[in-house]
């Protein structure tokens, strides 16, 4: 049966091949999303002693559907006065860098659609286009909030990529390779070995400026409600709105699933090297103590949870303070990081002796 | 090596297909009634007082000439970072005394007031 199976899978065209693999990479991530909007209302609502969401479906199960459904049957306004190709491709540009990204993302030990080698250059490529879609977002509305808040996003977002990019240098300097799969089997043989452990200050500033990218709140002055309404969306409805929505959803998974990747071992099991090699090899119990995409959903659902944490928790940061933190206390951590792996390396001490 | 390539080229052209159907749904079954106030530009109800493309603040320039020479930096810092195991202690002193001389110059920057927000 499997057999037949198998070759009926490899005699279909190459391209179908892929087409379906991306079709069962984008299925679940589209229902991530869905879902990580619902859990994100919720677990806010918890953390505020509130219900949240609860009219539609069980327990407002259903509320995702229902916001879908509402928000494709609104009209789309376009401004009289916007540009009208630049307004409408604007969504598609934010949207579609932060699905292609995923292209590279490895899910378990060579389950990953396109294994190149160039995979941590191609995800830092990507995510910086993200910021084509804000800017051409403020700037075809013709409205004053949204080119401030597009203005805003693309200072914030430039600043904090700088650091970003720092911070993944460091992660290279350790795996010696910028395949993501590659980095994740340099951080083997026990949890010590994750980059967490000497990567550490380059974890936090990996964290923190992942949050900014994004504009989640505490870094949401893009869209500082209180101060320009929605900043760069504020002309946007309907479908075209979701799509933004879509975009940054997609990019905070995105960026989760990074931060397990490379700093904490993302599929391996942070059991391997403690427990004796019987244990993974008992029937059931074995394969969930051994390593294996699990691992890297349940780190990639914490970092998810953290994004919500965060915005419960801190209030939105000045503007001013924002830029401050990018360019006067992130960067100079990494560059000295950098330095001390450096030494590191040529002292040999560390994983990346060997 | 180069068909590992493909299906990040199928993902794009899908993901820019998703976008762009994802858009035009929202076109074919929302309705279309504009209006002379409903397409202003949204300005707090006021009508629009001029141009929306105004003048903007000077330090976002400042800030994008800096963020082209630090990122620069890290894509020269990418390849050497790969490559360390090759290079060895010639490679590290020299991207030290590069970075140093960096270093030096963001000294001078935030002395001269350049990261400066009030």
């Amino acid at each position: 049966m499997t057999e037949s199976l198998m070759t009926f899978w490899n005699e279909l065209p190459v391209l179908i091949q892929i087409l379906v693999k991306i079709v069962a990479l984008l299925l679940p991530l589209m229902g991530t999303v869905a879902y990580y909007t619902l859990a994100e209302r919720k677990i806010i609502g918890y953390m505020q002693v509130r219900l949240g969401p609860n009219r539609v479906g069980p327990r407002g199960a259903l509320q995702p559907i229902a916001d879908a459904l509402k928000l494709v049957f609104k009209e789309i306004i376009i401004p009289s006065n916007a540009s009208r190709l630049l307004f409408l491709s604007a969504p598609v540009l934010a949207f579609a860098p932060a699905l292609a990204a995923w292209a590279v993302v490895p899910f378990d030990d060579g389950m990953v659609l396109a294994d190149i080698n160039a995979g941590l250059l191609y995800i830092l490529a990507l995510t910086s286009l993200g910021v084509y879609g804000v800017i051409i977002a403020g700037w075809a509305s013709n409205s004053k909030y949204a080119l401030l808040g597009a203005m805003r996003s693309a200072a914030q977002i430039v600043s904090y990529e700088i650091a970003m990019g720092f911070a993944l240098v460091g992660v290279l300097m350790a795996s010696g390779s910028l395949n993501l799969g590659e980095i994740v089997n340099a951080q083997g043989g026990g949890f010590w070995n994750w980059f967490i452990v000497w990567l550490f200050p380059l974890f936090l500033v990996y964290v923190i400026s992942g949050v900014a990218e994004t504009n989640r709140s505490p870094f949401d002055v893009v869209e500082g409600e209180s101060e320009i309404v929605a900043g760069f969306h504020v002309e946007y409805s309907g479908m075209a709105f979701a799509v933004f929505f879509l975009a940054e959803y997609a990019n905070m998974i995105l960026i989760s699933a990074l931060t397990a990747l490379l700093f904490l071992g993302g599929w391996l099991s942070p059991l391997q090297g403690i427990l004796p090699d019987a244990a993974f090899s008992l029937p059931v119990i074995g394969w969930l103590l051994d390593s294996g995409i699990h691992w890297l959903l349940i780190k990639t659902a914490f970092f998810m949870f953290a994004f919500l944490w965060y915005r419960a928790t801190f209030p939105r940061y000045r503007y001013d303070q924002i830029m401050r933190l990018g360019w006067k206390v992130l960067i100079p951590v990494t560059i000295v990081w950098i330095f001390v792996e450096g030494v590191l390396v040529a002292l040999k001490i560390g994983p990346w002796s060997a | 090596m180069l068909e590992n390539y493909l299906p990040i080229l199928v993902f794009i052209a899908v993901a820019l297909t998703v976008g762009v159907v994802a858009v035009g749904v929202g076109f074919l079954a929302g309705p279309y009634r504009p209006g002379g106030a409903k397409n202003a530009p949204y300005e707090c109800g006021f009508e629009a007082f001029e141009d929306s493309r105004m003048k903007f603040d000077v330090r976002y320039y400042l800030v994008a000439i800096l963020f082209i020479i630090f990122d620069l930096e890290i894509a020269f810092l990418f390849p050497w970072a790969v490559a360390l195991d090759a290079i060895g202690l010639f490679g590290l002193v020299s991207m030290a005394i590069f970075l140093a001389i960096l270093v030096i110059g963001f000294i001078f920057e935030w002395k001269k007031g350049a990261l400066e927000w009030e």
